[in-house]
């Protein structure tokens, strides 16, 4: 459930929350605070007047006790009094209020501060009684009269006036709290939305990108630092998806010219052969022409898919533990006859064994052997050499030639990649896709492929894992 | 020999059954699924050209009650999707063979006889004879009008692939992966300049000349003389 809330909704209601507990907490304390203060300010003004009565009642005097009382404590608002002697004759009560037996005889309950407040031990049962619905602090005493006779005295005071105070004070306290949860609330709910605000940014700048407009980027400086690493990483994959998507549409375009100039080839042959009569053998010279042609163009579509293919499956169909050297002499084999006519010497150094897919090795190796063999010159030399590393294989093929120019290096991998442009296609070029098939077999391996060329050398440096 | 060829794209089906006809073969062609089932389940085919894709019934779903009858006529697939999976699915449902689209017509026949030559018990012959052209398969020897020819190896294998399948067009891929078990597209024009030697071995200063470029096809081995329609 919490999981659908939205980050400000659960920001403003974390921050509610806590300012409410906060706010709670405080006013409780406040308020213990205060009831404590109004009952000692109670028991302080008790305990005055029970030491008034007290030296009023042991004063030598003509008058009686009665009338001296009654002169000393005139009724008072909130303020109950009573004097008995011990056989239950009253010497002064306050007007007009009830003491029935029993009052006072069972405390209703202790009063917090005169359990431990240490006050005169004369004190019994200071304690809260309620009488109709005034509730009163009141304690029980004894009092000495001048001629020795303990008098039982009962003291009280109405709390009503404090209790009013105080629960005006909880109204208030309690409104304040509300209003402050509902501003808290308010500022986390502003607060998260500031927060959030980069977040916002980020999302209105993603709506931009667009296949058009993969250029499009984070303003990473601009984001607060939690979130860079997240634009960071935003941007990166942006960069990645922008080079695949042009080298995508890189690809569709070649794709594109390097059909149309087969297809206006046949196109244009069989319509010219097609437009007057000829003989048998003109035709069939046609349509032998035809067939290397659409022989071409059929190997350049499968060489694509299985590029796509290699590049798409990183797992390998059928692996399979290889020894490099026999692949190598079994590739050796093949091209022999081709390296024997053009005077070029094959050979093999080192050994090396990995597991990996053997046609899609073999696939690999012989697309570089054949692309050394026809960049050789007579009496030249190729060079194989094996390595096994830990963890990885490494396969040099070295061959005499001129230099391959810089610039074009990093592009050899390329597509279609082919060394001069200008030379046009002929059957020896293949269709350009042999050294990014060898690429993609390369990294469906674990591997890579590189490629140095200078001092008359041309060497590349293919790397295979080796399980 | 009668195929039977299962092929929904109409130009393709046809072409298919005029070239194998040509070359030799009594060919049914059906145009979906179902009716091949039906003519592959009543009918004896030595060999079912099946295609994938097919409405009605696809290709797998034919062969799966092919094989689930026990018919275990060889079939060879067709299919525009190349994908491992594709592949390993096919020969696990017991296909023989799988070509992928495009491919060269010479291909497909020359896959054809292989799978038709599979399928039939025939004795290995140990002494094949084009014309005045003798190979001894044991020994590993050739000659030509009774003079021995000196081969290496490999030119053997390949003169030996040629002459046991002799009368027959045979692409450059297939030899590449007969002689070399090499199964990629390659250069071809290795295979050129292994024939060229070859030839030079075997044809040089001898009449008829045996080995024939067929252009933008293959090779063919053959006796001039008793020559028969290639495909």
């Amino acid at each position: 459930m919490i999981g659908k809330l939205s980050l400000t909704a659960r920001l403003t209601a974390l921050f509610s929350l806590v300012s409410a507990v906060v706010l709670l907490g405080l006013a409780l304390l406040i308020g213990q605070a205060v009831d404590r203060h109004f009952e000692e300010e109670d028991f302080t003004t008790l305990a005055d007047k029970a030491n008034l009565i007290r030296r009023i009642a042991a004063e030598r005097s003509e008058r009686p006790l009665a009338s001296r009382m009654s002169d000393a404590l005139p009724n008072e608002t909130g303020f109950i009094v009573r004097l008995t002697s011990t056989d239950g004759a009253v010497i002064h009560a306050t007007k007009g209020f009830d003491f029935d037996q029993g009052w006072l005889a069972e405390p209703s309950r202790m009063s917090g501060l005169a359990k431990h407040s240490g006050h005169e031990p004369a004190w019994l049962h200071p304690t809260i009684a309620k009488r109709g619905d005034i509730q009163y602090r009141a304690v029980r005493a004894h009092v000495l009269s001048s001629d020795g006779r303990r008098l039982n005295l009962i003291l009280g005071t109405d709390t009503e006036i404090h209790d009013h105070f105080t629960r005006e004070f909880r109204r208030t306290l309690a409104g304040y709290v509300g209003l402050a949860v509902l501003l808290s609330g308010f500022a986390g709910w502003w607060a998260a939305r500031k927060g959030l605000s980069p977040l916002h940014g980020m999302a209105t700048r993603a709506a931009a990108v667009t296949a058009q407009r993969l250029d499009e980027r984070m303003e990473v400086q601009a984001m607060p630092i939690e979130m860079q690493e997240l634009a960071r990483n935003l941007n990166a994959m942006l960069s990645r998806l922008q080079q695949d998507f042009t080298r995508l549409s890189e690809f569709s375009s070649d794709l594109a010219h390097e059909l149309r100039t087969p297809i206006t080839n046949l196109m244009t042959q069989t319509q010219v052969a097609l437009s007057q009569p000829r003989s048998p053998a003109k035709y069939q010279e046609v349509l032998e022409s035809n067939t290397e042609e659409l022989q071409r163009l059929a190997r350049m579509v499968s060489d694509m898919l299985y590029l796509a293919r290699v590049e798409q499956d990183v797992t390998l169909a059928h692996p399979e533990p290889l020894q490099l050297r026999d692949e190598v002499q079994a590739l050796f084999d093949f091209y022999e006859a081709l390296a024997e006519e053009r005077d070029v010497r094959l050979a093999v150094v080192g050994t090396a064994n990995m597991v990996g897919d053997r046609l899609m090795v073999r696939r690999a190796l012989g697309n570089l052997l054949s692309n050394a063999l026809r960049y050789t010159p007579p009496s030249g030399r190729i060079a194989v050499k094996l390595f096994a590393d830990t963890g990885k294989v490494t396969v040099i093929i070295e061959n005499d030639g001129q230099d391959i120019p810089p610039a074009l290096l990093p592009s050899l991998f390329e597509r279609f990649f082919r060394g001069d442009k200008s030379r046009g296609r002929s059957d020896l070029e293949g269709v350009g896709l042999g050294l990014a098939i060898t690429r993609a077999i390369a990294r469906a391996h674990g591997g890579d492929i590189t490629v140095r060329s200078n001092g008359g050398k041309t060497s590349f440096h293919l790397s295979l894992a080796s399980d | 020999m009668k195929l039977l060829v299962v092929e929904d794209e109409n130009k393709t089906g046809d072409y298919l059954r005029q070239g194998l006809t040509e070359a030799g073969f009594v060919v049914d062609l059906a145009a979906d699924g179902l009716d091949g089932c039906h003519l592959a389940l009543n009918e004896d085919y030595d060999l079912i050209v099946l295609d994938v894709m097919l409405p009605g019934m696809d290709g797998w779903r034919i062969l799966e009650t092919l094989r689930g009858r026990k018919l275990l006529a060889p079939v060879l697939f067709l299919t525009a999707r190349d994908s491992v999976a594709d592949r390993v699915k096919g020969l696990e449902l017991g296909a023989d063979d799988y070509l992928v689209k495009p491919f060269a017509f010479s291909e497909l026949l020359a896959r054809v006889r292989t799978l038709l030559r599979r399928s039939a018990v025939q004795p290995v012959q140990d002494r094949i004879q084009v014309a005045d052209l003798v190979l001894d398969t044991t020994r590993r020897r050739a000659s030509r009008a009774g003079r021995r020819i000196v081969l290496t190896g490999k030119e053997f294998a390949l003169l030996e692939l040629l002459s046991r399948r002799h009368g027959e067009l045979l692409p450059r891929s297939l030899i590449a992966s007969h002689v070399w078990d090499i199964n990629f597209d390659s250069d071809t024009n290795v295979i050129d300049v292994a024939i060229r030697r070859l030839r030079a071995k075997i044809d040089d200063g001898f009449e008829p000349k045996l080995i024939r470029t067929v252009r933008g096809m293959g090779y063919v081995l053959e006796d001039p003389d008793h020559t028969e329609p290639l495909l």
